[in-house]
């Protein structure tokens, strides 16, 4: 599956509470909660994003509380996949068990600049940034998790077995 | 080769003997909790799955605390989800207000998580109960509705950082200055993936409510787990609390441990977290420029019984600072009780502080304290991040009870020994 999409690049330890604050944590719809998605850190985010993009985190990103809303509105604005140097590990797992895929690259996140075309090849692993023509490979998805992707997500993989 | 506490704990519940770090296991599940925000997914997800049965009733764990009593119509939405989904279940430990409290305070409190126990929550300070001697940690909703249904978890076995702590404590220094002084020292990823193991001399002595406080924050850096040994502590804790029986696990001497850390306590002073990450700490004479707008003192951090007794013995005969708001929240209904008994919410009120049913409030800029524009909060709960408390041009500096009680009478960042 390829994903393709301009990026929105972001730092170090984006927190959950940054990707949704908690004051629309009164919502549990997650098409609802897309709205409100980074709605202080990055007000435009909302209304610029399109479907298929691909957010760019540096270390640690999903950092903070357990909330899945925070996978979830990301997903349901659009993102494609999220590629960051590291994850929190409840985000990691969340993301997993919704279906949002994520990547783990260091040096493409080092190269990749705001808004740069980039696509996402989820079976191999490769990124291509089209803006600069570069490529990279994301580390590897642990077999046990691409079973659960495969399945597309925890509760199929749960219901299959 | 040994095992430490961590991976014994997670053997037991695999029914292997032995595991070890990367290890992918199936666990069997003692304890899955779930609150007002993180169970309507959760349940969402357990009717996909179409179970007609959560896989013990007795064994699961829901309790609305961040948004009660409700705050608005559709918080209280969600909590009627939770409360329809209990009664139609029969959970168990279904917590109404009235009788409920922050989910991490009540659970130790009433027995119902103990040592030896793998504990799942959809909650991220859900590592609570690693002071316990439990093996317990935060996962999102979608695994807790699996678990709901099945009983089970996956996980894979962290490796240990050990954490020792030497020497003695400095006034006024608990709990909370070590685990901050810690964050401080390994950053906020610094644990990510790993189990934290607290040792040494100065843990051998400090109280179960401190020991909560530091397993709370394991997640603050990361960790999957935060960990204590049970010893007699553990065991005068426990005593007439449950009617299950605890396992105390001990860590072997042989044990593997990614890194040791020796930290020498005598050099941790009060640490304050500046805005906005928990491990942007300093020591408390570097904080002394800030004036606060509100200072706050509960959360499942620091809302229990001695953080409490240890505030009001600062504020006892003094007045809140003209111009500052204090808010507490004693974080369950029974510490709230007690509070009364002991003459701790008469010397709050005293003082000039309000006091809020217990809930998770403030903490999270849910209700009960929720900062406007610019406004700054000294607090003892758990997070600064941007926009935490309020406003996202509000700020959050996180410190222990004592200094919070302390500033509150100053009207800056400061000890008791200042007053």
């Amino acid at each position: 599956m390829n994903i393709k999409g301009k990026t929105w690049k972001f730092g170090d330890n984006i927190d959950t509470d940054v990707i949704i604050p908690a004051r629309f944590l009164n919502l549990s719809d997650k098409s609802e909660l897309a709205k409100h998605c980074f709605a202080d850190l990055r007000p435009d985010f909302v209304k610029e994003v399109q479907e298929g993009d691909i957010i760019v985190g540096g270390n640690n990103f999903g950092c903070g509380s357990s909330r899945e809303h925070a996978p979830l509105a990301i997903k349901e604005s659009g993102i494609g996949a999220i590629i960051a140097k590291s994850y929190a590990r409840i985000f990691y797992r969340n993301a997993f068990n919704i279906g949002l895929p994520i990547l783990e690259c260091q040096e493409a996140v080092d190269s990749i600049t705001e808004h740069d075309k980039v696509s996402v090849d989820l079976a191999t692993g490769e990124i291509v940034n089209k803006t600069t023509g570069k490529k990279f490979s994301a580390k590897p998805i642990p077999d046990f998790m691409r079973q659960i992707i495969q399945a597309g997500g925890l509760v199929e993989y749960i219901k299959n077995q | 080769m040994g095992m430490t506490i961590t991976e014994k704990i997670l053997a037991a519940h695999a029914g292997l003997d032995t595991v070890g770090p990367g290890d992918l296991i199936q666990a069997r599940v003692d304890m899955a909790l779930a609150n007002d925000i993180t169970a309507p997914l959760a349940i969402k997800v357990f009717h996909e799955i179409g179970r007609d049965h959560v896989f013990d009733r007795d064994r699961v764990a829901l309790v609305p605390d961040h948004f009660v009593p409700n705050k608005d119509i559709l918080s209280a939405q969600q909590a009627k989800i939770i409360r329809d989904f209990s009664r139609e279940y029969g959970i168990k430990y279904f917590f109404e207000v009235g009788e409920m409290g922050i989910e991490h305070v009540i659970l130790p409190e009433k027995g119902i998580v103990i040592p030896g126990d793998l504990v799942i929550g959809a909650d991220s300070h859900t590592c609570t109960y690693g002071a316990l001697g439990a093996f317990s940690t935060g996962v999102g909703s979608t695994d807790l509705g699996v678990t709901m249904a099945t009983g089970e978890i996956w996980l894979k076995v962290p490796p240990s950082i050990m954490v020792r702590y030497e020497g003695g404590l400095q006034p006024w220094v608990g709990g909370k200055d070590l685990i901050l002084y810690l964050l401080g020292r390994i950053g906020v990823e610094g644990a990510n993936y790993r189990a934290l193991e607290f040792t040494g001399p100065v843990i051998e002595t400090l109280s179960m409510d401190n020991r909560l406080t530091m397993a709370n924050m394991a997640v603050e850096g990361g960790a999957k787990n935060g960990v204590f040994e049970p010893d007699d502590i553990t065991a005068s804790y426990m005593e007439g609390r449950s009617a299950r029986t605890p396992v105390y696990y001990q860590s072997d001497g042989d044990a593997v441990y990614e890194k040791e850390l020796i930290l020498d306590a005598e050099q941790i002073m009060p640490q304050v977290a500046f805005p906005h990450s928990p491990d942007n700490v300093r020591p408390v004479s570097e904080a002394t420029h800030i004036v606060p707008d509100q200072v706050f003192i509960g959360s499942c951090t620091n809302g229990r019984m001695e953080d409490l007794r240890l505030a009001a013995s600062v504020l006892k005969g003094k007045r809140v600072a003209k111009g500052l708001r204090m808010i507490v929240i004693p974080g369950s209904q029974y510490i709230y009780k007690q509070s009364i008994q002991e003459g701790i919410i008469e010397a709050f009120l005293d003082s000039g502080a309000t006091i809020g049913p217990p809930t998770c409030g403030p903490c999270l800029g849910g209700h009960m304290g929720v900062l406007a524009e610019g406004e700054k909060c000294v607090s003892t709960s758990n997070r600064n991040f941007i926009g935490r408390m309020g406003h996202p041009q509000s700020e959050v500096y996180l410190v222990n009870p004592a200094i919070a009680a302390a500033t509150a009478v100053l009207g800056r960042i400061g000890t008791p020994d200042e007053i």
